[in-house]
């Protein structure tokens, strides 16, 4: 083992340690290389899946690459009943569920990582014990709640539940982030004449945003994927995952895919939208 | 609404403690939100015909499915969670030597947080059937396939449920590492190097104490999701390889019997439990005095 | 990070809850409509909950044709779970909104209770309608009132793909195969191929416990529970243990068979008809359906129906009513079997301008009905919340014994216990095959 240092640029005339570095540099990247093809081939699969026509699908062996590109299969998808709406209810759900888990989240979180208190680890049992019981066995008692509040069959009554389910996961997450925001910092900012409130938000919240980010993009997902809660508390008013990956479980596999296709799609737009938050520590611009 | 509950319960003369204000709103929402059905899965789980009693985990525990449940669903968590931590402790650690194209692999890797456990099942089911894309590309090498989703061979079928998981909810710890990464400051790293520190040292030293509560926080919400899930291993092998969540799931639909699914609930909610006290415990920082004493 | 615990100033908490209610007052605007009708019903539709047509074509087809016969429904196709959790916990909340609920006789019996007596429609407006009697009693679910109305049938067969043909053992007739000679072609047709190229649905969600209740048992004991434990019943399952032997291992993944048939992973299966059609339909003119196979006792064969309920309390019973006036007519009958292959149940003949995989169907099924040797099984009758139990005790025994390689004897003796005890409970008479004694008992 060396001690130096990928981050460190060896001098120039040290021509045994440059080479050193650019081997290291070469294996990053290989390294790297191989990752991405772990997670990019299967997206990458479906994808051709989803753009495939139904004979294609049935040859054997099966081409890897978009041999004859089809577009009906999806177009019909898209065409079908409520694939439209139930992408809308889809959004205002995982919108509404990411803004208040993150209300409702966030203060437990900050005074887990800020204060010393007793009940802070059954607090934490207490969050962990109700996200470990299935879906399934909560699900029909909700649902006799929600009808007799009326919320049942509305994007809000889905909200409800998946604000339930993200709640655990935002107030550990966002804790761990609050507690790697340096305490001194903020305090340092009161001294120089900020309320405790503006120090948060002028100096906890920015250093704390990726953690944040990761937090929401956590939530949104969750909420954009969760199909069996989602099944048993709407009729009319479904969530694309509702309406989609439960009817298409018995359609031929070209619809399948172009379901399952339909359902990354947006996922992946989002993390693209969150990414540059969780990057914006490292400074790395993308374009 | 929390406010004004809280303010009654509090005599004036006796400021309330900033804690209870930062957490009552979480604790009154779930408790009204998941309170009744909670309660009402306890109840079913040990209620029967005429009583209260043990019968329905009786029912459980005969059920030809239910111990090969339990052992895959503890084979999965024992041999998968580490080897996913071990990854995804070692794609954090390669973007932080940013790499080229640092940004792009970042977002790659983060995209299977965004797949459900419903299309992830779909998309290696298309990957591991028997005229899947695995065989066929052997087959364009002009090697013959194998039945890889085959009922008597427990071997292939737990390393293709295993890859697909693997490949679907390592990017869940690697955003939680990354996020925790970022949080901390570049100059310890820096000190540790002036003083002589090998890369290995400081990461033993440095970097891993401080990642300790990302590390933490995702070991806990993996494993309980990690009993929650079960639509990749019921869309890879249907009921040849039992999970515990499946079978929860298989006596609520299939068998219309909310009773012993709640009993198997209670199990899997037992096992949860416990695997997250022993982590919060393992895990906790030394220099924590918080908690109970 | 060791975090000592200090008192803020009290300003932070209300501070922060102002700024919180701040944020607050954004929510209503993002939340203010409670989502998008995605049911596709127009102003003043009926809630018509599911659990057929779920393929997305299918569900396509059927809606055109409600359409068609001017029912003005919002057609809301589901899973068995859903269809029931749904039903249970509108009804439990005293707040249904479900108006017409069409699902498998399986579906509809265990939530018997909760839906409205339809003698009255069945002996009024609908007594023209040519019902077949077993239906008329199978409504019933197991009460002395009919529940629903049937709405279509089906049934399973066996399809072929005609390259398999060639290894058909010598003296078969593939429209009158005996179990024998099933099991003979299926070991021919493997050794030539190198593998199995039969299939069988043992997926989760396939079919493979209505082939041991409805085909395999019938054909070779007569009977379907009170003949599980008889020799007869031990000679089927070495039988099917000696065929499954012979079939694609990946069957324990196939939740219907039109997929692999259509990919070529198999070339003959059996399974339920609207989960074969789809292979046959592109090309209608290199497959044959077939009926399936006769064991010594004749050809044992399970009759599939759905029908259409009321639930107690529906927002809508009078326009529920009307549409399932408007689905029994003849001519929408007709156009679901042209459409989605589930066959009439309130007319007896069919038309003769059926075309391509349709009239496979329709001929393979008609002379699976009208074989001379024929035996009708049922799906089991009046098991209400059970029903998943017992199909659950059939499934159970084919695993047990073709997958995990247990002993036929013992696992039999198992089941039946098992069978038998959810029998104690329900006191219910059995069903076809077996003769209608007063109590349902094991033999």
């Amino acid at each position: 083992m060396t001690t130096s240092d990928t981050a460190a640029t060896p001098t120039r005339g040290n021509s045994a340690a440059l080479r050193a570095h650019r081997w290291r540099r070469f294996g990053v990247q290989v390294a790297c290389l191989a990752v991405t093809a772990f997670m990019a081939i299967p997206i990458y699969l479906i994808a051709v899946a989803a753009f495939s026509s139904r004979d294609a699908l049935n040859e054997f062996p099966r081409a890897l690459w978009p041999s004859d590109l089809s577009w009906d299969t999806m177009g019909t998808f898209v065409s079908s009943t409520g694939i439209l709406p139930a992408f809308g209810n889809s959004l205002i759900v995982g919108v509404n569920t990411l803004v208040w888990s993150l209300l409702v989240g966030a203060p437990a979180g900050y005074a887990l990582a800020r204060y010393a208190f007793r009940g802070r680890e059954p607090y934490q049992l207490f969050l962990l014990f109700t996200r470990a019981l299935p879906i399934v066995v909560l699900s029909v008692p909700m649902a006799q709640l929600f009808l007799s509040t009326g919320v049942y069959d509305t994007t809000t009554g889905v909200t409800l539940l998946h604000t339930a389910l993200a709640l655990p996961t935002t107030v550990l997450i966002t804790a761990a982030v609050f507690v790697a925001v340096p305490r001194d910092v903020e305090e340092a900012a009161q001294i120089f004449g900020c309320s405790p409130f503006s120090a948060f938000v002028r100096v906890v919240l920015p250093l704390a945003l990726p953690g944040v980010s990761a937090a929401s993009i956590f939530t949104f997902v969750l909420s954009w994927n969760e199909v069996l809660g989602a099944a048993v508390l709407t009729l009319n008013r479904r969530t694309l995952p509702g309406q989609v990956l439960s009817t298409l479980q018995y359609s031929p596999e070209a619809y399948r895919f172009a379901g399952g296709f339909a359902l990354i799609v947006p996922a992946i737009i989002f993390i693209a939208l969150m990414r540059k938050y969780l990057l914006n520590m490292w400074g790395t611009t993308l374009r | 609404m929390a406010a004004t509950q809280v303010t009654e319960v509090a005599p004036r003369r006796r400021r309330i403690p900033p804690v209870v204000w930062l957490i009552a709103p979480s604790v009154l929402f779930m408790a009204a939100l998941m309170g009744w059905p909670t309660i009402s899965g306890l109840i079913q789980a040990f209620k029967t015909g005429d009583g209260f009693g043990f019968d329905n985990f009786a029912r459980m525990a005969a059920d030809p499915f239910f111990w090969p449940a339990v052992r895959n669903t503890l084979l999965l968590i024992v041999i998968l969670i580490p080897v996913q931590f071990a990854l995804a402790l070692g794609m954090a650690l390669l973007l932080r030597a940013k790499p080229k194209l640092s940004g792009l692999y970042f977002y790659i890797w983060a995209i299977p947080l965004a797949v459900s456990d419903l299309a992830a099942g779909l998309v290696w089911l298309s990957i591991f059937t028997d005229h899947g894309y695995l065989n066929s590309f052997l087959s364009h090498l002009g090697i013959d396939g194998v039945n890889w989703l085959s009922y008597d061979s427990n071997t292939s079928m737990f390393f293709a449920v295993f890859i697909a998981e693997l490949w679907r909810a390592t990017s869940l710890v690697l955003v939680i590492v990354v996020a925790g990464m970022q949080g901390i400051p570049k100059d310890y790293d820096e000190a540790a190097q002036v003083f002589g520190a090998s890369y290995w040292q400081r990461l033993r030293h440095v970097t891993l104490p401080l990642l300790r509560p990302s590390l933490q926080v995702a070991l806990i919400l993996r494993t309980i999701l990690a009993f929650q899930t079960f639509a990749v291993a019921q869309a890879l092998t249907g009921r040849d390889f039992p999970v515990l969540v499946g079978e929860t799931y298989n006596w609520y639909v299939a068998l219309r019997n909310p009773s012993v699914a709640s009993a198997l609930a209670l199990v899997i909610l037992a096992i949860s439990m416990i695997t997250a006290i022993v982590y919060l415990r393992a895990l906790r920082d030394p220099s924590d005095k918080g908690g109970k004493r | 990070m060791a975090t000592s615990p200090h008192r803020p100033p009290a300003g932070l908490s209300r501070r922060s809850l102002l700024g919180g209610a701040a944020a607050l007052a954004a929510v209503p605007l993002l939340s203010s409509c409670v989502g998008f009708n995605t049911s596709g019903g127009k102003a003043g539709s009926l809630d018509f909950l599911s659990t057929q047509f779920t393929p997305v074509e299918e569900k396509q087809r059927f809606e055109k044709v409600l359409a068609d016969a001017k029912v003005n429904a919002a057609y809301n196709a589901v899973e068995g779970n859903v269809f029931a959790s749904t039903l249970t916990s509108q009804a439990e909340a005293g707040s249904v909104q479900v108006s017409l609920a069409g699902a498998m006789h399986g579906e509809l019996a265990p939530l018997a209770d909760r839906f409205t007596d339809v003698d009255g429609l069945l002996k009024g407006k609908l007594a023209q309608a040519e019902y077949p009697k077993d239906l008329l009693e199978l409504a019933k679910a197991g009460g002395s009132t009919a529940k629903y109305i049937p709405w279509m049938q089906a049934s399973y067969v066996v399809a072929v793909h005609k390259r398999a043909l060639e290894w058909l053992p010598s003296g078969a007739d593939v429209n009158s195969l005996t179990y024998d000679q099933y099991l003979d072609w299926a070991i021919a047709a493997r050794k030539a191929n190198g593998s199995p190229v039969f299939g069988f649905p043992a997926g989760p969600d396939g079919l493979y416990a209505r082939f041991v209740q409805g085909h395999l048992l019938p054909s070779f004991t007569g009977g379907q529970v009170t003949t599980f434990r008889s020799a007869d019943a031990i000679d089927a399952w070495k039988y099917m243990k000696e065929l499954w032997a012979n079939f694609v291992p990946a069957s324990t993944n196939y939740d219907n068979m039109q997929e692999p048939l259509a990919k070529g992973e198999v070339m003959v299966a059996w399974d339920h008809i609207a989960r074969i059609i789809e292979a046959p339909k592109g090309n209608p003119d290199e497959w044959l359906l077939v009926p399936s196979p006769k064991g010594p006792k004749g050809l044992g064969y399970m009759l599939v129906v759905a029908g259409l309920a009321i639930p107690d309390g529906a927002p809508d019973p009078d326009g529920a009513t009307d549409a399932i006036l408007s689905l029994s007519e003849p001519d929408v009958q007709i156009e679901v079997l042209k459409q989605n292959t589930f066959f009439p149940v309130s007319v007896t003949e069919l038309p003769d301008d059926l075309e391509g995989a349709t009239k496979l169907a329709a001929e393979a099924i008609t002379a699976q009905r009208e074989a001379k040797d024929a035996i009708m099984a049922l799906p089991p009758v009046g098991t209400g919340e059970r029903d998943g139990e017992v199909t659950a005790v059939f499934q159970n025994s084919f695993r047990q014994i073709c997958l995990d390689d247990r002993s036929i004897k013992s696992v039999v003796d198992e089941q039946a216990a098992e069978l038998q005890s959810i029998l104690d409970d329900l006191k219910i008479p059995c069903w076809a095959p077996d003769p209608a004694e007063a109590v349902c008992e094991v033999g």
